[in-house]
């Protein structure tokens, strides 16, 4: 069992929940949180050491508190968190091959978690139905983040090779959704006017924040090795998807989704290539190893996920969404009147036609 | 409403026994209608993850091309009982007619006439699912990518799966070689059946043939469009937007008898010599069933 758990990237939101629930889980008897930048919230009873993963410092930390858990989140999503790409790529790559070389001079850690993304299956329109964890991908992700961790998975699995005696567990996360999280996806859903590709429905799957926490809480306190595929149950279309967030949206030709996109603002929404080649032909993932092996099954299914997203985001509150629902309730309102004129043109004709009988 | 004033007023001709009051059915209808509309405008319905919209496929996908089965091409079924109501199982079937609106029509007689009203799941060619708008419809009428993992999860989660093995070949074949099996490809199919140990259904499909009898092709146009091939029928391209209405040729569609493969031993799949050999069986069977319902029609159009 878990004992000294470190935690990189316990800055940011979702490094700063986990972190906190492992201060509060009681098998675990001290947290420590790692990261560049200072927390904007308390991490709770765990302890913070504002330190770049980047250089050798890490491993005094892992020494000095005989770390026995590493739970790796310090991988950037975006840019704009870094201060550019070429930022983001020296932490999330350089700051790995740092953990992991501490990692393996370390004599205490028997434990490596690596929080990862279903993104390192790209997307595209050779891809199975659902990805398991042993397929590689038909369209490989070309840049950004996801290039990113699937470098980062790589050093990975070249650790478990040189420490078969550490555990390696590789959580790929769908894409994370939820009230509070800020991500590339929650800002693209917000846009005024929501962009889709035109003629292509793309399938997609979400976690829960919540879940997705507590998968990599699970995933720590486990013994499972391996890599594992965590999403909601189910999935949902984009179309499906923009009309239960009630948002107006706009399909253009796939070259010009970029430009739509950015010229509706917002700095977080992403339009890299990989990313119009998932609003294109979306993803899907089998998270049946994760249900058998760690035993780990979400509360939220992808379609209820989405809906808390929406709520908590109060995306059904804006003026656009505001004139959407307007519209809709217009033309439900037209129906039924239609419908009630309807019956009652059928009440006539059938007391008419009783009378004649009579 | 015109369907109000259509209540019969004279009661002696009208069959005894309850009959649905025409008043209830309209205002039903319009109900459904309605309920549609609200489901699909406010993302209510599911999918499952190969992205099959059920309600989607029903009554707004398939309803246009029902006309075009029972009226245009008239389709003729038999041995429809050799598809088993429930459980997985591969209908193996010959692929013609330059667009390959045969697979259609197999999905809508397993969905109208099938006791069991069953929703064939085709495997289709990637091409299908590059392309913007088809990818996206096939997806919705629950179609998928002709991939061996894909091919198996739906055959083991009990699904009713359709195969073209012959693929562009089958479809894009000239006139003259009407109702020859092409290649039937690589015995992927084959494998699939044997792993998820579900019975393969060899089907012939008389009539598509005709339909758009391909006298022609124009690679260069082909090339151009990124299209396995550009047809040239004696209608199109000649007559335009009206040379791609369809001959309306008299079909037939049969369902053979179910080939087995729960009794073929365990390592089956991985034999490549027995699954080539069961490929080649399903054929000569399609091959055959197609020779014998040649000579019993009596003409192509009636």
């Amino acid at each position: 069992m878990a004992r000294v758990v470190l935690v990189t990237g316990a800055a940011r939101h979702l490094g700063g929940q986990m972190t906190r629930a492992l201060a509060k889980d009681p098998f675990v008897e001290r947290v420590i949180g790692v990261d560049v930048v200072p927390p904007r919230k308390v991490l709770g009873e765990a302890e913070f050491i504002r330190a770049d993963i980047r250089n050798p410092v890490i491993g005094k930390i892992i020494r000095s508190a005989d770390v026995d858990t590493v739970v790796h989140m310090g991988v950037i999503a975006t840019p704009v968190q870094a201060g550019g790409r070429a930022a983001m790529k020296e932490i999330n790559v350089i700051g790995t091959m740092q953990l992991l070389a501490a990692c393996q001079k370390s004599e205490t850690v028997r434990r490596l978690v690596v929080k990862s993304t279903t993104s390192v299956y790209g997307a595209g329109p050779r891809d199975p139905a659902l990805f398991t964890e042993g397929m590689a991908p038909k369209h490989p992700p070309t840049s950004g983040w996801a290039k990113d961790l699937v470098e980062v998975e790589g050093y990975v699995r070249g650790f478990g090779r040189r420490r078969p005696d550490v555990d390696v567990t590789i959580l790929r996360l769908a894409n994370f959704i939820g009230p509070r999280i800020q991500t590339a996806m929650t800002s693209y859903f917000s846009l005024p006017v929501v962009p889709t590709v035109m003629g292509y429905d793309a399938r997609l799957q979400f976690v829960h924040e919540d879940d997705g926490i507590e998968a990599l809480r699970v995933a720590a306190a486990s013994e499972a090795t391996g890599v594992f595929n965590v999403a909601g149950e189910g999935i949902i279309t984009l179309s499906q998807a923009i009309r239960r967030a009630g948002r107006p949206w706009l399909e253009v030709p796939r070259p010009l989704l970029g430009f739509a996109g950015r010229s509706l603002g917002s700095r977080l929404a992403d339009f890299s290539p990989d990313q119009v080649r998932f609003l294109t032909y979306g993803r899907g993932i089998d998270t049946g190893r994760a249900a058998h092996v760690l035993g780990f099954i979400p509360r939220y299914t992808t379609a209820r996920a989405f809906d808390d997203f929406v709520r908590g985001h109060g995306l059904r509150e804006g003026f656009t969404s505001r004139v959407v629902e307007a519209t809709e309730s217009a033309v439900f309102q037209a129906a039924a009147a239609a419908q009630r004129l309807a019956s009652s043109a059928v009440d006539w004709g059938s007391s008419r036609s009783e009378v004649r009988r009579a | 409403m015109p369907e109000a004033q259509v209540i019969p007023l004279d009661g002696p001709r009208r069959p005894p026994g309850p009959r649905p009051a025409p008043e209830a059915a309209t205002t039903g209808r319009l109900h459904g209608v309605i309920d549609f509309l609200r489901r699909r405008l406010t993302g209510d319905f599911e999918v499952d993850e190969f992205g099959f919209d059920p309600q989607f496929t029903d009554e707004f996908l398939l309803a246009p091309l029902r006309p075009l089965y029972e009226r245009w091409f008239r389709v003729q079924l038999r041995g429809i009982d050799n598809v088993p109501s429930e459980g997985g199982a591969l209908v193996v079937a010959n692929h013609s007619g330059t667009i390959a609106i045969d697979s259609v029509m197999t999905q809508l007689a397993l969905l109208d006439h099938h006791p069991a009203h069953r929703h064939l799941r085709m495997l289709g060619a990637d091409l299908v699912f590059q392309t913007p708008f088809l990818g996206e419809l096939a997806r919705k009428a629950g179609h998928t990518l002709a991939c061996m993992p894909d091919a198996e999860r739906l055959l083991s989660s009990g699904e009713l799966v359709g195969v073209w093995p012959e693929g562009f070949k089958g479809v894009g074949k000239p006139f003259s070689e009407r109702y020859k099996l092409q290649r039937f490809g690589r015995g992927g199919f084959v494998a699939a059946a044997l792993r998820t140990r579900v019975p393969i259904i060899p089907t012939a499909i008389v009539g598509a043939e005709e339909i758009y009898p391909m006298i022609g092709s124009l690679p260069p146009i082909a090339r151009l469009l990124g299209l396995p091939y550009f047809p040239v029928t004696p209608t199109f391209p000649w007559l335009g937007p009206l040379g791609m209405i369809p001959l309306p040729s008299k079909w037939i569609i049969a369902f053979g008898g179910p080939i087995h493969t729960d009794e073929m031993p365990e390592s089956a799949a991985d034999d490549p010599m027995l699954v080539l050999e069961l490929a080649d069986r399903v054929r000569e069977n399609i091959q055959q069933s197609l020779y014998r319902l040649l000579v019993e029609r009596e003409g192509v159009f009636f």
